[in-house]
């Protein structure tokens, strides 16, 4: 990790400090550095915008509301921030109560994409690799991930047995590890 | 086969939200209770769904997204960690009642507690001599300093040679291999269970050392796999998972 970028990740951990004694101005600093990865996620997964800003503003309520759940020590508040956005949209998709507390989230990856040029280079990687992917395990992965399709969904969708689906799920999000830790 | 493993594959529709039954998902999540490895891989399969996330492009939010955010902040603002009275007067009170409540339930535990200790002290040392040999045994077979010969008829060159003991109850496997050529740039060796009915279940990714001996230590499989045949094959650096694409290099059938 460069050294801007640990400057960068410890300015994460000291704008969720504020946040936890009540600074509205570091909800607002950490708003600007992250809604657009919110918002382009719940778009992703909504395809409506009216529905996306409300995912967003959910997202940043409860970070508002509950800044300790997120561990700095654990992982990147990106990465963290995503996975609440997009489980979030998926709620709002299948119309159900929250099905996961943001509390029980926890979200471990390596780097932790503090910085900007980082996430960037990362989401290069990403898409390099889910260009690369056979197509069955990428359209299985997005299927999962973005519409949220459980694993029986997939398989009568795609016409495919139902352990197939599930080894190319878990194979497909692992691949996406190994791209970005080589 | 340890439990965890057993739900492997569960864990990354599960991250996903995508696993279909209920009762799959209740007794996961009762596993992941008890299952640190299981828990870390959760985290770790989060994390792969946050590296997903990093890939969407879409437009920025609007400004009246933010405004609205902040107009919710100022209307909630967060109460302030609650300050505790110094209840110091109290302490001595509060640690002879406690020392008290805390003696007294010792010392009516402490009698049936020897007995749990003794019995539980005889398995402990029954179950760590078992241990022992179960290590003795499996370092011999897989110890990088264990000699390993391959006896062939006399005047035959060496031939890569495989050897898999496999318990399909537990779906425990052992396979050491020797003689292998050495691996080409950017592809590794695969073995490959192949059952009786059903396609071929992947049995780890393996690289051969300087002599060509390698070994797999129980791999995660299902238990219950009959097996008709072990085989092993080139596959590109990433390994092939679901089907083998290389051609068998060895393969040999269940004695």
């Amino acid at each position: 990790m460069s050294f801007a970028n640990v400057k960068e990740n410890s300015s994460d951990a000291r704008l969720i400090l504020s946040v936890r004694s009540g600074d509205q101005q570091a909800m607002g600093a950490l708003f600007d550095r992250y809604s657009s990865l919110v918002y382009s996620v719940a778009l992703r997964v909504l395809g409506d915008t009216g529905a996306a800003e409300d995912v967003l503003q959910e997202v940043f309520m409860q970070l508002w509301r509950k800044p300790a759940v997120f561990d700095s020590a654990r992982g990147s508040l990106a990465a963290w921030l995503a996975v609440i956005a997009r489980n979030r949209a998926i709620d709002a998709i299948r119309k159900r109560k929250p099905e996961t507390d943001i509390e029980d989230v926890i979200v471990s990856v390596e780097p932790d994409f503090a910085g900007e040029a980082e996430r960037n280079r990362a989401a290069e990687h990403i898409r390099r690799k889910l260009s690369e992917m056979p197509e069955p395990q990428r359209s299985a992965l997005e299927m999962a991930f973005f519409e949220g399709l459980t694993h029986s969904e997939i398989a009568t969708k795609t016409g495919t047995p139902l352990g197939t689906i599930k080894t190319r799920i878990r194979t497909a999000l692992i691949s996406l590890r190994m791209a970005v830790v080589k | 086969m340890t439990s965890h493993e057993q739900f492997a594959e569960d864990l990354a529709l599960y991250a996903l939200g995508s696993l279909s039954a209920d009762e799959e998902r209740l007794a996961l999540e009762r596993h992941l209770e008890t299952c640190s490895s299981c828990r870390r891989e959760l985290e770790q399969l989060r994390g792969d769904m946050g590296l997903l996330s990093l890939s969407t492009v879409g437009p920025r939010p609007p400004e009246r997204a933010r405004r609205r955010l902040m107009a919710a902040i100022a209307s909630e603002p967060r109460e302030a960690v609650p300050q505790r009275r110094p209840l110091w007067w109290l302490a001595p009170w509060a640690v002879a009642t406690t020392l008290a409540i805390v003696a007294s339930v010792l010392w009516r535990e402490d009698a049936s507690l020897r007995r749990q200790m003794g019995s539980l002290q005889a398995t402990f040392y029954e179950q760590q001599q078992e241990l022992t040999r179960a290590r003795e045994v499996v370092a011999t077979l897989v110890a990088p300093e264990s000699q390993q010969v391959t006896l062939v008829a006399a005047k035959t060159p060496p031939q890569p040679h495989g050897k898999a003991f496999y318990r399909r109850a537990t779906g425990s496997l052992i396979f050491l291999a020797s003689n292998l050529p050495p691996l080409p740039s950017e592809k590794i060796y695969e073995l490959w269970l192949i059952p009786t009915s059903g396609s071929p279940v992947a049995a780890g990714l393996f690289r051969p050392d300087t002599h060509g001996g390698a070994a797999v230590v129980n791999p995660p499989l299902s238990p219950g796999l009959e097996a008709k045949t072990f085989a092993v094959t080139l596959e590109p650096a990433t390994g092939s998972h679901e089907a083998p694409r290389g051609q068998p290099v060895i393969v040999g059938a269940g004695e």
